[in-house]
């Protein structure tokens, strides 16, 4: 696994997106529509919900936008190019890649989600920090286990729906612990507060990039 | 494993376990009362889950390792067995806290665990279902499986520790296990269920992997 290699591939990654940009435009069209009808049905002005409501609206809109923008990472290649991809990379160095990727991706799509999300609804955090910080370890958690289940579901001969049936159960003890961690930064409880969460968040991140980094190249061998 | 001196142990282990279970003495507790009895069904059944989707998890890589069809096939019998003590285990659990917590479903984080838990095995198997062909099924149904294993330890394990509301014995500031495992004779009876209830689920297991094994061969030939 090569280092130069790994950078060459996010690289073409970010070359590809930007070719495309209507994909990105999507996404984030997607996102900011989603935030306007939840913000729409739920019949709000801003700063008439209760925190609690307000943190697990943001962290679902978050979560269905990561579903929908990591799917693509596999589904969407088509098989002439990962086999190129196969005869000239290490699997390691693609998942790897892809997961820094993603990971980016998900991020600025979080914080543009997060912008928005407070210009209609209001914004009640308080510790703004520790809020970035749920967001910077959620989008990558959601990168590295959404990332490893696309190629899963790729493989499928449904993979739309079974991306979400196979990701959901998987990803929820990690959003259960952003969505605490990040009601922890709404009410400006002492950072000394969070600590179990966010070391449980990064390790939680490490298990599943680690199982993703093992798994992967028996995953691209089929 | 081919002998058969585990199965038997296996059933007389269960025998022992309902017969003792319903008819030694307990100790009287608040609240619990006779219902600690299902101490011996409840509790052995995450015993077996966590024991069967462990092995199934290991056939697993296995398979992903050999290649061989027998491992698969190994590892989904594990998986649907252990599927079946997690369901047993949620309905004698709704049971058991309908008359000491008031309600079936008290949205415990154990409960919410157990659920998520059954909801991953049950994509395991929808996984499954969506795969044509028989070594794509296998090697892709292992690393999902591998990879679930690895995302439901912090799941069964340790949120349930960290949530402040749990109403299990041992969680949130409730009184542990030792509480009243410390009492021997709920002892004598506890560990031989453990025993039991997970030998008769391994055999359960082995006859589903025999009966795919014959059928396997006939459609061979």
């Amino acid at each position: 696994m090569k280092k130069s290699q790994i950078l060459t591939l996010i690289k073409k990654e970010f070359l590809s997106e930007w070719r495309q940009r209507y994909a990105l435009n999507g996404m984030i069209l997607y996102l900011a529509s989603t935030i306007f009808v939840c913000y729409m049905s739920f019949g709000l002005k801003s700063g008439n919900i209760d925190t609690i409501t307000w943190n697990a609206l943001f962290w679902i809109i978050i979560l269905f936008t990561a579903v929908n923008a990591v799917a693509k990472s596999f589904i969407q290649e088509n098989d002439g190019r990962l086999l190129y991809y196969y005869s000239i990379a290490r699997p390691e160095s693609i998942i790897i890649s892809k997961i820094i990727y993603n990971a980016i991706l998900l991020l600025v799509l979080s914080l543009i989600g997060m912008l928005v999300y407070t210009l209609v609804m209001g914004n009640p955090i308080q510790d703004i920090g520790v809020y970035l910080l749920a967001v910077v370890l959620g989008a990558l958690g959601f990168s590295s286990s959404l990332t490893m289940i696309s190629g899963i579901a790729s493989k499928a001969s449904n993979s739309g729906s079974l991306m979400a049936v196979l990701s959901f159960p998987i990803i929820l003890p990690l959003v259960l612990m952003v969505i605490r961690l990040s009601k922890n930064a709404m009410d400006g409880l002492d950072r000394s507060v969070s600590t179990d969460e966010i070391l449980i968040l990064v390790a939680i991140n490490l298990l599943v990039g680690a199982a993703s980094f093992l798994l992967f190249p028996y995953l691209w061998k089929s | 494993m081919k002998k058969n001196w585990w199965k038997i142990l296996g059933v007389v282990l269960v025998i022992y376990t309902i017969t003792g279970g319903l008819l030694l003495n307990v100790p009287r507790l608040n609240i619990l009362n006779e219902t600690i009895r299902n101490l011996y069904f409840h509790v052995p059944m995450w015993f077996g889950m966590v024991i069967l989707l462990t092995i199934s998890m290991t056939y697993g890589i296995k398979y992903l390792r050999k290649g061989d069809i027998k491992y698969d096939e190994r590892s989904v019998e594990f998986a649907k067995i252990g599927t079946v003590f997690n369901v047993m285990g949620l309905i004698s659990g709704a049971i058991w806290a309908n008359y000491t917590w008031g309600e079936p479903w008290s949205g415990d984080a154990k409960q919410n665990a157990a659920a998520i838990c059954l909801l991953i095995y049950f994509a395991y198997f929808v996984l499954r279902n969506s795969l044509e062909d028989e070594q794509q099924r296998g090697r892709v149904s292992a690393i999902y499986n591998v990879f679930a294993y690895a995302a439901m330890i912090p799941l069964l394990f340790i949120l349930p520790r960290l949530s402040p509301d749990s109403l299990h014995p041992g969680n949130g500031g409730n009184p542990g296990f030792n509480f009243y495992d410390i009492d021997s004779k709920l002892r004598i009876i506890f560990y031989p269920a453990i025993i039991g209830w997970t030998l008769i689920g391994m055999w359960l297991a082995s006859l589903q992997i025999r009966m795919r094994a014959i059928k396997r061969t006939l459609e061979d030939n």
